[in-house]
């Protein structure tokens, strides 16, 4: 399979033509539209962008089989993988939640309102986890990978194995809302837009699994490696 | 290729002779009109555990060979960990009936694409009719619309096996079966459903 994976002379706009979900990738590095047809290996170099851990993530977020060789992780610094996790999370945060809680209220305001207040409550409850759980990995995962990375010691007794078990209860509320909208919550809208809320919300259920993918198959064994070599 | 080819099933090959698997793999490319898809060959069943949580196969083609002669006939067991896989035994010599009756299928080295492709989807049918649930409905029984409720009000498993006389295993069976049936498994959305159902109201959560 490996040689199906992106390189860096591919062409940038075919990287997008592959896996249009990459669409949500560039701008987390700061990588903006209309590369003409320059290649990979030129638009990392110039917007200063470590191209060998921008083709991790597109490569892991494209290809399901895909694990990285663990000297792959040797080529980037853990400052620019927690750097580009948390511009995604800015990403999640700042703009894919709110646009869809728009369309969560504008479609809870053609409800029942009984059902209206249940559906947003449901919501707000969903993306107040999400928020925790960023919240968390940026104030105590992401810190610990620095000072490691630093080559200095924590004495918190915190170790990465403690970070892999917190992704599915966000999973599971995802895929309950999306339930919901399919199976329970009473149709009463005019027009597609709840079809659209669902088909954002398949979008958002997708990307973030691949956040997650990221995070395990690149974060967790850097930092492994990093414990390791302080041992 | 990428996520949008995601229809092809998933086929992993298991079995020490290289030539065999290589030929199959050939064979499903050429025949199966990108209905198969050979994620992994392996030359034993050891190699392929490390791998199998990321290969996630629909399908195992395995020379039954592989096993010692001990584990040949507990081979369910083998794969435990993979119920959905449908498993197909690599056949070019005699292999005791007892060996194959584990299997959901075989493939003979002898046979054309064409039959290995019909084989595999045999197999494959032959995998659903067996985990398809006997009979039952999606409908909840009272008594699961009842434990619902207690879930939908915060109450914890032990609470609602107190309330009900019931054991606390039975309670969980019971949340396993709600949660198959309506598509949810979170107690917050449990509480939607019932909610939305007129199961409670909403001045009995707060």
């Amino acid at each position: 399979m490996k040689h199906l994976l992106f390189t860096e002379r591919m062409k940038m706009a075919d990287l997008v033509h592959a896996n249009y979900r990459l669409l949500f990738v560039l701008p987390r590095f700061g990588i903006q539209l209309g590369f003409g047809d320059k290649s990979i290996a030129e638009i990392c170099s110039s917007y200063g962008v470590s191209e060998s851990l921008f083709l991790l993530v597109c490569n892991v977020y494209t290809f399901e089989d895909f694990l990285p060789d663990p000297a792959q992780l040797h080529a980037f610094t853990a400052d620019d993988l927690t750097g580009y996790l948390r511009r995604s999370h800015e990403d999640y945060i700042r703009h894919q939640i709110p646009e869809i809680r728009q369309q969560v209220i504008a479609l809870a305001n053609c409800c029942e309102p009984k059902n209206g207040r249940i559906l947003e409550r449901f919501f707000d409850d969903y993306s107040r986890e999400v928020m925790n759980h960023f919240d968390y990995e940026e104030t105590v995962v992401f810190p610990y990978i620095h000072t490691l990375s630093k080559g200095e010691s924590s004495n918190e007794g915190y170790s990465i194995g403690q970070f892999e078990e917190n992704h599915s209860n966000i999973e599971e509320k995802l895929g309950d809302l999306k339930n919901i909208l399919i199976k329970y919550l009473p149709d009463l809208a005019q027009g597609s837009s709840r079809n659209t809320l669902l088909l954002d919300l398949f979008l958002l259920e997708d990307d973030l699994n691949k956040h997650s993918l990221i995070e395990d198959r690149i974060l967790v064994p850097l930092v492994e490696q990093l414990e390791e070599r302080r041992r | 290729m990428n996520g949008s080819q995601k229809k092809a099933r998933r086929v992993v090959l298991i079995g020490p002779s290289a030539i065999i698997l290589a030929g199959l793999k050939s064979l499903l490319a050429d025949s199966g009109n990108g209905e198969f898809e050979v994620c992994g060959t392996f030359d034993n069943p050891e190699r392929f555990a490390e791998r199998a949580p990321l290969l996630k196969p629909d399908l195992i083609l395995v020379d039954p060979i592989v096993f010692d002669f001990q584990r040949r006939t507990a081979l369910r067991f083998y794969f435990e960990e993979l119920p959905q896989v449908a498993l197909i035994a690599i056949v070019y010599g005699f292999v005791e009936p007892e060996v194959l009756k584990q299997y959901h299928g075989s493939v003979l080295i002898y046979d054309d694409g064409r039959k290995i492709v019909r084989k595999l989807r045999q197999a494959m049918e032959a995998r659903r009719t067996e985990t398809e649930p006997a009979g039952e409905g999606y409908e909840l029984t009272d008594r699961e619309s009842e434990i619902l409720v207690s879930v939908a009000k915060g109450m914890t498993n032990k609470e609602i096996a107190d309330a009900h006389h019931i054991s606390v295993h039975t309670v969980i069976s019971h949340r396993k079966n709600i949660t198959r049936k309506t598509g949810i498994k979170t107690v917050s959305g449990l509480t939607v459903y019932a909610l939305l159902n007129n199961l409670i109201d909403q001045s009995e959560i707060e």
